[in-house]
């Protein structure tokens, strides 16, 4: 029997490791004042505000409820409140398989979004099909709209939902303010026959 | 229930016609992608029309292609919130085709994890329809111990949800001593917290309310709808299939089927609640007699069948004849007998029924899941007929749809 | 009085004579044939019999035999008398050419969605079915795909390379 190790050891609770300040985006600072660029502010506004639209159809989405239980927390990064109106969120996650009935509805759901949009695809059946190589199913949501974020996992672990969250973040944090206006946003929308 | 207006419209008048709501496939209400075009009028629904399909991928024309051992991952994604159920069910079908027999120690095993996803399903489902009523604590506060469910099956095969668990013959390693700490942790706490639920519904004034009385179907309805399982048990039918047709062992195990009435929403809550304490006592009857086996029959954790079954990675690095297996096993060079088998199992909707048929070559040449949500959710329009509209969001969530098991 | 698997054949052969046949008991359910315009007949005489009482449709699919010429497509019904507890498979071919059935849905409810996925996917046309259109396949549909001949993968994908599969 290999020796096993339990998670009962319990930590003392230090309140300097508890708490850690978030990293301010490069500026000027002074007495009273902070200036740096616009985009920096909305973006660190936006990212830790996120508020998801849990589009889950099959067993992703069931690991996407363990992700919003209390256990693994997905409210801790901003996004407390899941909505499932498309007109009120700003990142579309697709969790589960989609198959080819399904994706007319999962593209009416993305025209529907309001600029600024993320799209993240949860497990292997959104991003490319997964083990599903059949006739009904659509080989990735990448084929009707365009992705952000890939998280591989069939499905994937709660921290690897949130690894993906985070990485939206940063994409979002980064983002600058005229991309969606620019000529490569729109090329890319065109391409998959969006407006 | 009769419409009840207070305004009287003349017959044929513009203002006296029903609306159409669409309803799905992308709703909140809808756990899944179903789709139900209803006709309302005001509140009360007149008639609905279901759209399935949405996730339809193809599981049947699959498994023609693969293996006995390569299409357990598939019977996984079938009802995913108790993937083991269908795991188990799937490796008992091609033990009683292959005509194996399975030591009593795998047996309890088998029952023990199987429990588990029935206890993890049924949670599920109540503490959904405790949402969709607007309680939303209930949900969170049980969905702790799914997670403590979720670590006993990481134990034993490695992955959370779509667990693959389990091998033809037995289990691909023993039960550590961590897997049955946990499930001993899982025992003793679970207990208090079911009852703590079970206290925050079962006699809440709103929610009896809201459930009674909506969504019943009487026996002889739900036994021509083909229902199984808790919807069945809640109509007032005793059927177990682990007591009709008792597979793995079940029948040394001592457990009473609770039976509804009515078959309204409420019953379907106390009769999954009640069968979340019967798993409870099962558990704890198979665990006991797992604890009973000593010495070297402790160490036993499948049958000996070497066509079906991976011999160990020692013996195929030292081995001879372990290699020749491994190799014909991976590169399916085993050929099935031919015949054809149907092989029922309690899901934690109904009887999830495999039916097998061979000819002889690797591959099955038909696999067909008899799906037990696909069945009974052709019932909807009538539970729904005349009711209100929030109380047809609480019928779909009690049914228990699991969308993977609707489409297969 | 237990309900033996003798007990039925006997029973349905005394009913149908010659026209029920190939009787076999493999894994301890009995399963027979018929042609298939007794098909209603048969299930009728199995539900109303007081001393058969398969009053419960547990399932209903077909299989694809394509070298069984004239009788490609096999509708199998599996029934289950849930006193006794006695299961009984029963099983009708139809010509692929000419794959007409009548439907079992006035009879048991639970047909209804069984048939329109047997239809979805073999293509066997239920007689008298109040809504036989496709179930689980998109509805622009024009083939069954379960049958035999057509392939399981989509093959206007672009980005899966068959020849890695070994199937170029």
């Amino acid at each position: 029997m290999r020796p096993v190790r339990f998670n009962v050891h319990p930590k003392e609770a230090s309140i300097a490791e508890a708490i850690s300040m978030g990293v301010a985006p490069d500026g000027v600072s002074g007495d009273g004042f902070f200036a740096t660029q616009l985009s920096s502010v909305v973006g660190l506004a936006r990212k830790n505000s996120l508020w998801p639209l849990p589009f889950a159809t099959s067993c992703c989405g069931i690991e996407f409820m363990a992700t919003m239980a209390s256990h693994y927390d997905l409210s801790r990064f901003g996004s407390e409140r899941v909505g499932f109106s498309p007109r009120q969120c700003d990142l579309l996650m697709v969790m589960g398989t989609i198959a080819k009935k399904m994706a007319p509805v999962l593209r009416q759901v993305y025209i529907q979004m309001a600029e600024p949009r993320w799209v993240i695809a949860v497990g292997a059946c959104a991003s490319s099909g997964g083990i599903f190589d059949t006739y009904s199913v659509l080989q990735g949501i990448d084929q009707v709209i365009p992705v952000d974020v890939y998280v591989p996992g069939c499905p994937p672990r709660p921290e690897a939902i949130i690894d993906g969250f985070m990485k939206v973040q940063d994409l979002v944090g980064q983002e600058s303010i005229r991309r969606r206006n620019s000529e490569q946003y729109k090329a890319l929308l065109n391409s998959y026959g969006i407006q | 229930m009769e419409a009840n207006h207070n305004i009287n419209l003349p017959e044929g008048s513009i203002e006296k016609q029903t609306t159409t709501l669409n309803f799905g496939p992308t709703h909140p209400a809808t756990h899944g992608v179903f789709q139900n075009i209803m006709e309302v009028d005001g509140e009360r629904v007149v008639s609905t029309e279901q759209t399935v399909g949405y996730i339809h991928r193809a599981f049947e024309k699959l498994a023609e292609r693969r293996p006995l051992y390569q299409i357990t991952p598939i019977t996984d994604r079938l009802n995913y919130c108790s993937s083991p159920i269908n795991n188990m069910g799937w490796h008992i079908t091609c033990e009683k085709f292959l005509q194996i027999e399975t030591p009593k120690r795998v047996d309890y095993l088998r029952i023990i994890i199987m429990e588990l996803a029935r206890i993890s399903d049924h949670l599920i489902c109540n503490s959904i329809v405790g949402v969709d009523t607007g309680a939303y604590t209930g949900f969170l506060y049980v969905m702790q111990y799914r997670e403590l469910i979720y670590e006993i099956y990481e134990e034993v095969c490695g992955s959370r949800l779509t667990t693959n668990i389990g091998r033809i013959g037995g289990f691909e390693r023993n039960f550590t001593n961590t897997a049955f700490t946990k499930l001993e942790r899982f025992l003793k706490e679970y207990p208090k917290v079911l009852t703590e639920f079970e206290s925050l519904f079962t006699r809440n004034r709103i929610f009896m309310e809201r459930t009674q009385g909506t969504g019943g179907i009487s026996a002889e309805r739900a036994m021509n709808y083909g229902f199984t399982g808790p919807n069945l048990r809640a109509a007032g039918v005793d059927y177990d299939v682990r007591v009709a047709s008792p597979y793995s062992s079940y029948q040394d195990m001592d457990f009473t089927v609770p039976v509804g009435s009515t078959g309204d929403n409420y019953d379907r809550f106390l009769v999954r609640n009640a069968e979340m304490w019967q798993s409870l006592s099962i558990i704890q009857q198979a665990y006991n007699k797992v604890q009973s086996f000593k010495g070297t029959e402790a160490e036993v954790y499948h049958a000996e069948v070497p066509e079906y079954y991976l011999p160990k990675k020692e013996d195929v690095y030292t081995k001879m004849e372990a290699l020749i297996w491994h190799f014909k096993i991976i590169m399916g060079e085993i050929d099935l007998p031919k015949g054809q088998i149907y092989s029922p199992v309690e899901g934690g909707n109904g009887e999830l029924g495999f039916y097998l048929i061979s000819d002889g070559g690797r591959t099955p040449f038909r696999l067909h899941f008899r799906r037990p949500c696909f069945i009974y959710y052709q019932a909807y329009p009538e539970l729904i007929k005349g009711g209100m509209l929030s109380d047809a969001v609480v019928t779909m969530s009690s049914l228990n749809l699991i969308a993977g098991e609707l489409d297969a | 009085m237990a309900l033996s698997n003798e007990f039925i054949q006997e029973q349905l052969v005394n009913k149908f004579g010659d026209q029920v046949f190939q009787f076999s008991s493999a894994n301890g359910m009995l399963s027979f044939e018929s042609s298939k315009d007794l098909n209603l007949k048969v299930l009728q005489f199995l539900y109303d019999e007081p001393s058969l009482g398969f009053t419960f449709l547990t399932d209903l699919c077909a299989v694809n035999y394509p070298d069984n010429v004239g009788g490609e497509l096999v509708v199998v019904y599996h029934l289950h008398n849930l006193k006794e507890n006695v299961r009984v498979r029963y099983s009708i071919a139809t010509a692929v050419a000419t794959p007409d059935v009548f439907t079992a849905s006035k009879l048991f409810e639970a047909a209804n969605w069984m048939e329109r996925e047997t239809y979805d996917f073999f293509g066997v046309n239920f007689v008298g079915h109040p809504n036989l259109k496709r179930i689980l396949n998109v509805d622009e549909m024009d083939y069954f795909p379960l049958r035999k001949e057509f392939p399981l993968e989509d093959q206007t994908r672009i980005d899966k390379d068959d020849e890695m599969f070994g199937r170029g």
